[in-house]
């Protein structure tokens, strides 16, 4: 339970800006939930109960209403994630390409398997769908940077640029 | 008849080449745009432009291939429907795996797609447009959001375009993941805020579609096409293609081949000039199986099939679908039951879960498949497979396509690469298992 209910649940100016100029783009409030939720989740990492209801409020729906939306779509985090996030594409063309093998170098350099985040809070490992790269697969997403497999041959120098 | 000499022969990327990467407004203006979009508003009715894009025959470019203008069409004129907003929706949610040409054509030409939506937009009559957006597309949101600032800065997108009492008021709905909502119902759904679920049909899009609303979705690339034909007629598209169809496409290649990548060519280009000259043939010690034409949800070909023409009516009278036109390649160090898995792995994944059969049948499909590829198949088991795919692929049983879909990689790999799946349960084992360990050795 929180111990600040008022100050965990507001949402700040500017994620309330953000949403709003979503909602003006469309024809009712709730309309922009999905946008909502993803605006309070680059704000805050993820989306958690407090927020998740903050945000409902500010769209005038029911906080069960918003969940079943929020557990739909898989770019929305219902639970903590690292500070970076990798997408590691297991779609066909990654396959073909032997994804398999950059999946056990990520997994083993970060010593986490795909679902879990780092002990230092650091990275979260998840599988993502086909990225639209495939003339440079295997490849993945850290944040919203793509990488090839060209780049992917030296791992630990591109891990090291997200502390 | 044939393309003259200083005709477009690439529409969709000649700007990007010349430019050698990003157009810009300047560049864009430069290279004549904007200018079909005032043609469209200032010249043309509704009207004349739908009856433009009917004559140059355009078919979607999203893997169905309905024609363009036709679609458009179907929105009921203002004398048949209430007072309100008529919708356009760009879908650019690109998610078909092995697919990567909308991105492209985003990151790399955003004034091309907005371009194509406001000619678009005066054909339907729509006055709100989307662009309906991949969530992990970040650099395509970047170079969209600001082709969109621009444009609007220039009073190509907003209120009383070309100084007429045409408006239209554009902006990017950022999707929060899932490949059903590349469905175009499951889309609207999307759109509207709600769960990704496809929705029942009739009543279809065009009459009543986002927010109840008459609304035409199209994809990205097919939008892409509308300037082209506005600038240079129904005529010069025709004669762009080399086959029964019109146009160009922007075809692409991956896998085990020597230069994987992105063409735009005469829609109807061989496969075989596709892997052979453009993507550079196979790589040295790899043989090439099977095809996936146009993404993950189309049939498997095979080599018997090299000489096809890519396009609409050719590639479906050879059992499969163009799709997306970018195909992925099974060479010969590739498990085919391993790819089917693969394959159902998605399949399974993505279904929204409304539907028994696929919610249900999916994922039942892949432990099979899992199970035949770790070696614990059983005599029977393909048996179950094609009786199972063959329930639970056949359109009805289910309210949208996405197991239709899931069963045509499927199918087609039960039909063309069946001696692997009967080798793994006669053997018990996985035959091409010692090959990648073998590999994997060697690599490290």
């Amino acid at each position: 339970m929180s111990t600040e209910p008022d100050v965990v649940n507001a949402l700040s100016v500017q994620e309330i800006d953000a949403i709003e100029a979503q909602i003006a783009h469309l024809p009712d409030r709730e309309s922009a939930a999905i946008e909502a939720l993803q605006i309070v989740q680059r704000a805050r990492g993820w989306v958690s109960d407090d927020s998740l209801h903050a945000t409902a409020q500010l769209l005038g729906m029911a906080d069960a209403a918003l969940d079943s939306i929020a557990t739909f779509y898989n770019l929305i985090y219902r639970q903590p994630v690292g500070r970076h996030i990798i997408m590691l594409c297991d779609s066909v063309s990654c396959f073909v390409m032997d994804g398999d093998s950059l999946r056990g170098r990520v997994t083993e350099a970060l010593g986490v398997e795909l679902g879990q985040t780092t002990a230092d809070g650091r990275f979260t490992l998840l599988p993502i769908v086909c990225l639209g790269a495939c003339d440079r697969a295997p490849v993945m997403l850290i944040d919203d940077q793509l990488f090839g497999a060209e780049q992917l041959t030296d791992l630990d120098a591109i891990l090291a640029r997200f502390e | 008849m044939e393309i003259q000499t200083g005709q477009e022969t690439k529409p969709l990327t000649q700007r990007i080449i010349d430019a050698g990467g990003l157009v810009n407004l300047a560049t864009y203006e430069a290279a004549g745009g904007y200018a079909a979009a005032r043609q469209a508003i200032t010249e043309m009715t509704p009207a004349e432009v739908r009856d433009l894009v009917k004559e140059a025959n355009l078919r979607g470019r999203g893997g169905a291939g309905f024609p363009t203008g036709v679609k458009w069409g179907f929105v009921p004129p203002p004398e048949k429907r209430s007072l309100g907003h008529v919708y356009l929706v760009c879908n650019a949610d690109e998610m078909e795996p092995g697919t990567f040409k909308d991105r492209y054509l985003m990151e790399y030409d955003p004034h091309l797609l907005i371009e194509g939506m406001i000619i678009a937009a005066r054909a339907i009559g729509a006055d709100v447009a989307y662009v309906f957006l991949r969530g992990e597309y970040y650099e395509a949101y970047r170079q969209l959001t600001q082709a969109i600032a621009d444009a609007t800065r220039l009073g190509y997108l907003g209120e009383r375009l070309f100084d007429t009492d045409f408006k239209l008021h554009l902006s990017i709905h950022r999707s929060g993941g899932r490949y059903i909502c590349g469905e175009e119902t499951a889309l609207l759904n999307a759109l509207e805020g709600k769960r990704a679920q496809p929705r029942t049909k009739p009543p279809f899009p065009p009459a009543s579609g986002a927010w109840g609303r008459p609304t035409i979705v199209n994809n990205v690339e097919t939008l892409c096409n509308v300037p082209g034909i506005l600038r240079n007629g129904a005529d010069w598209y025709q004669l762009l293609g080399s086959g029964e169809d019109a146009g160009t496409k922007l075809y692409g290649v991956s896998g085990r081949v020597n230069k994987p990548g992105l063409w735009e060519l005469p829609i109807g280009t061989t496969i075989r000039e596709l892997i052979e000259v453009h993507a550079g043939g196979m790589k040295s010690g790899y043989t090439l199986r099977g095809i996936l034409p146009g993404g993950a949800s189309t049939d498997f070909l095979t080599t018997e099939h090299l000489d096809l023409k890519m396009d609409y009516g050719t590639i479906q009278a050879a059992g499969s679908r163009m799709g997306t036109g970018t195909m992925i390649l099974m060479d010969d160090s590739v498990c085919p039951v391993a790819m089917a898995r693969n394959l159902q792995h998605f399949f399974a994944q993505e279904s929204c879960g409304f539907c028994t059969p696929c919610r249900e049948g999916l994922p039942w499909l892949e432990q099979l498949l899992a199970d035949i590829d770790a070696g614990r198949g059983k005599p029977g088991d393909l048996e179950l497979l094609d009786k199972n795919s063959a329930f639970i692929g056949a359109p009805g049983n289910t309210f949208c396509l996405h197991a239709t879909g899931a069963i045509e990689p499927l199918a087609s790999a039960l039909k063309y690469f069946r001696e692997d799946f009967e080798a793994h349960i006669e053997q018990g084992r996985c035959p091409y298992a010692p090959q990648h360990i073998d590999k994997q050795a060697v690599e490290a």
